[in-house]
């Protein structure tokens, strides 16, 4: 395989990886807190719609961006006054987010599909993007994939070295004990959620803005879901969130790799690719019960009350 | 906050039925705001999508053709939910029952015998089996999540589906459109009266409700069912098998929904498509949880969503509004019931001074 190909392989590697790693991010953080919120799909798709709305009517990609970080915050906010204040099961709320994010941006979007926009283009950086093989991969990407760098430092630095990071752990290993320190669980665990809504916006913003700049109803595909299953493959470490994305990110591709080579198999498997390595992935990882146990924030999708 | 929860100490029987009215009609208020925000009379509105449909028999038998997936795939998802196994798979389950059903009535295209249509039966509701089978398999073999192996395995079975429409499975005579042969008479579910396309899955969607009322509420398995799902724990201390029951429930959701699926190509469709459901699998999760995870709730809550997918063609058509109106409502009336179901275990209270009182209270209890 010539150098070129590889280094276009690695560059469409971070771009179809960018999505999962924002989503991926945020849930992590969220999950850190004990909260398991299902609802990414129906938030990213939130998202992606409004963004795309917003920048085609304003002109502005980075309105447009800003509005789909807050449309995902204003399901989360939905999702975390549902689970955590009226304490409802986090599974069933989290589905019923899904459900109803893909039917709101469906019925906001109908009049929107199909419409061309000039989304965001790829900078390179000058001499670094020329770097063989990773140069592009790194240094030749469009805003919001070195966004994505930087948040991803900026999350990784907060659950790994900062105060922060320390009172989001404990509140999701133990609320009662972090209760009874005055941390005030209930509050923490409302902007782990926060967050987990703004990335996820943020990641349907990439993908109506610069992945695929339009709308398409359903156009998330499932990504939601697929990080999920990265935040489980990733044990919940934030290194290997960022590793797992890219990993999906590459799975995603290979059917653009096998036409590359010459490979005839119809659009309609390798779609499935992504799903089947999301499920062989889940596999491998989940076989030690005991070890997925040990990983996972010990009150993870549990309810809490102040006082019970 | 000015509004405080106190624990009723015990669920409130009452609450749990009233709450899904409660939330169908918070769904039909943020409905009509919505609607009169987009400049439509909402009780206009609500008459076209709730009660213009069932204006005449025709009506009410096509209301009948949509809540019968609803329902096969809500009783099957009710009793994996009752046992706290989370299938999101149905949508997949179906489409793979469709997908079988088809192969195998494509098969029988020349017998004429009514054999053929128990063989196409059956071939889709043992696919639907086997689709759902993979998650339990997955899960009681790798401990992996069936949350998240049944999402997963429906967007494969749509590749699948799509795959084999627009391939093997093509119409050979077809000019090229992605739509299978239609299936022969024998193969097709009989119609029942002259009017409309309501066809002989009622009487299976019927025997298939009494058959789960009876296993949720008069069997010893149904009831181990339900102890695995209040705890785990106290299930396994009792000697009830976990694996076998995660097994079973997977199993029997997906083959009634593969069977939804079966019943929708050899009913109403009559040959295998892209689109053999709008959804219906999703619905069923909400559908599911409106009724209470109870047959007749389910009956109830399906035919009120087959009356929202009903409405949503009708919005269309006369009113120029999205279809999508119909999952929007969907997803808000799953909501406001998760919203509402907190007053099965907690009584609301107002409270002037911040809610010191309830705390003091709480502790006192």
């Amino acid at each position: 395989m010539d150098l070129d190909l590889l280094s276009n392989i690695l560059y469409a590697m971070v771009r179809t990886g960018t999505p999962l790693l924002l989503v991926a991010l945020g849930e992590l953080l969220c999950e850190k807190s004990g909260v398991l919120n299902l609802g990414q799909e129906g938030m990213m798709l939130f998202g992606a719609v409004i963004g795309f709305i917003v920048a085609l009517s304003s002109g502005s990609l980075w309105l447009g961006v800003l509005l789909a970080i807050v449309a995902g915050m204003l399901l989360a906010l939905l999702f975390a006054a549902v689970a955590l204040g009226f304490n409802a099961n986090q599974v069933a709320t989290g589905l019923a987010l899904t459900i109803f994010g893909v039917g709101l941006s469906t019925f906001v979007g109908a009049a929107w599909v199909g419409k061309p926009l000039a989304g965001f283009e790829p900078i390179a950086i000058p001499l670094l993007s020329e770097i063989p093989l990773l140069g592009r991969m790194l240094f030749a990407q469009d805003a919001l994939v070195y966004l994505s760098f930087a948040l991803f430092a900026g999350v990784a630095w907060l659950l790994l070295k900062s105060r922060i990071g320390l009172i989001i752990q404990a509140v999701g290993e133990n609320p009662d004990a972090a209760s009874a320190m005055g941390l005030p669980v209930l509050r923490v665990r409302t902007l782990a959620v926060l967050f987990g809504g703004a990335m996820a916006g943020l990641a349907g913003g990439y993908l109506s803005l610069a992945y695929t700049p339009m709308w398409a109803e359903n156009m998330s595909a499932g990504r939601g879901w697929i990080a999920l299953a990265l935040v489980v493959f990733a044990s919940w470490r934030v290194l290997r969130v960022l590793l797992g994305a890219y990993l999906f990110g590459l799975a995603s591709i290979l059917h653009l790799v096998a036409q590359g080579i010459g490979l005839s198999i119809p659009a309609n498997l390798l779609a499935m690719l992504p799903y089947l390595a999301t499920i062989v992935v889940l596999v491998l990882l989940s076989r030690d019960a005991l070890k997925t146990r040990l990983f996972a924030p010990l009150s993870l999708g549990q309810p809490w009350q102040p006082g019970h | 906050m000015l509004l405080s929860l106190e624990p009723r100490g015990q669920q409130s029987r009452a609450m749990l039925w009233l709450s899904p009215l409660l939330a169908a009609l918070l769904t039909l208020a943020s409905g009509s705001l919505l609607f009169a925000l987009l400049g439509h009379d909402p009780l206009d509105t609500l008459h076209t999508l709730l009660v213009a449909p069932l204006a005449d028999w025709y009506g009410v038998s096509e209301l009948l053709v949509k809540a019968l997936p609803i329902l096969l795939c809500a009783l099957g998802l009710a009793v994996a939910y009752q046992a706290r196994i989370w299938n999101i798979g149905a949508e997949g389950q179906l489409l793979l029952g469709a997908l079988a059903g088809s192969a195998m009535a494509l098969q029988l295209l020349d017998w004429d015998s009514r054999w053929a249509l128990l063989w196409v039966v059956a071939a889709g509701t043992a696919a639907g089996a086997a689709w759902a089978g993979l998650s339990a398999w997955l899960r009681t073999v790798f401990n992996a999540n069936e949350i998240l192996t049944s999402i997963m395995l429906n967007y494969i079975a749509l590749n699948l589906l799509l795959f084999f429409v627009h391939g093997p499975l093509k119409d050979p005579a077809g000019f090229n459109f992605p739509e299978s042969a239609m299936f022969g008479d024998a193969s097709r579910l009989p119609l029942l009266g002259d009017d409309g396309r309501l066809h002989a899955g009622l009487y299976l969607a019927l025997l298939t409700l009494a058959a789960v009322w009876v296993l949720l509420h008069r069997s010893f398995l149904g009831f181990q069912i339900k102890v695995l799902g209040l705890d785990r724990r106290a299930a396994g201390f009792v000697g009830f098998r976990e694996k076998r029951l995660v097994w079973f429930a997977l199993l029997l959701s997906g083959a009634l929904a593969g069977l939804a699926g079966v019943g929708e190509v050899a009913g109403p469709i009559g040959q295998l498509v892209p689109q053999v459901s709008p959804g219906y699998g999703y619905a069923a999760i909400t559908v599911a949880f409106l009724g209470r995870l109870n047959p007749l709730g389910i009956l109830a809550a399906s035919l009120l969503m087959a009356l929202l997918y009903l409405g949503g063609e009708h919005a269309q058509m006369a009113m120029n509004l999205p279809q999508a109106i119909t999952q929007l409502f969907q997803g808000l009336m799953l909501f406001f019931l998760l919203a509402c179901d907190v007053l099965i275990l907690y009584r609301p209270r107002l409270q002037l001074n911040w809610g010191r009182r309830s705390a003091l209270k709480q502790v006192v209890a």
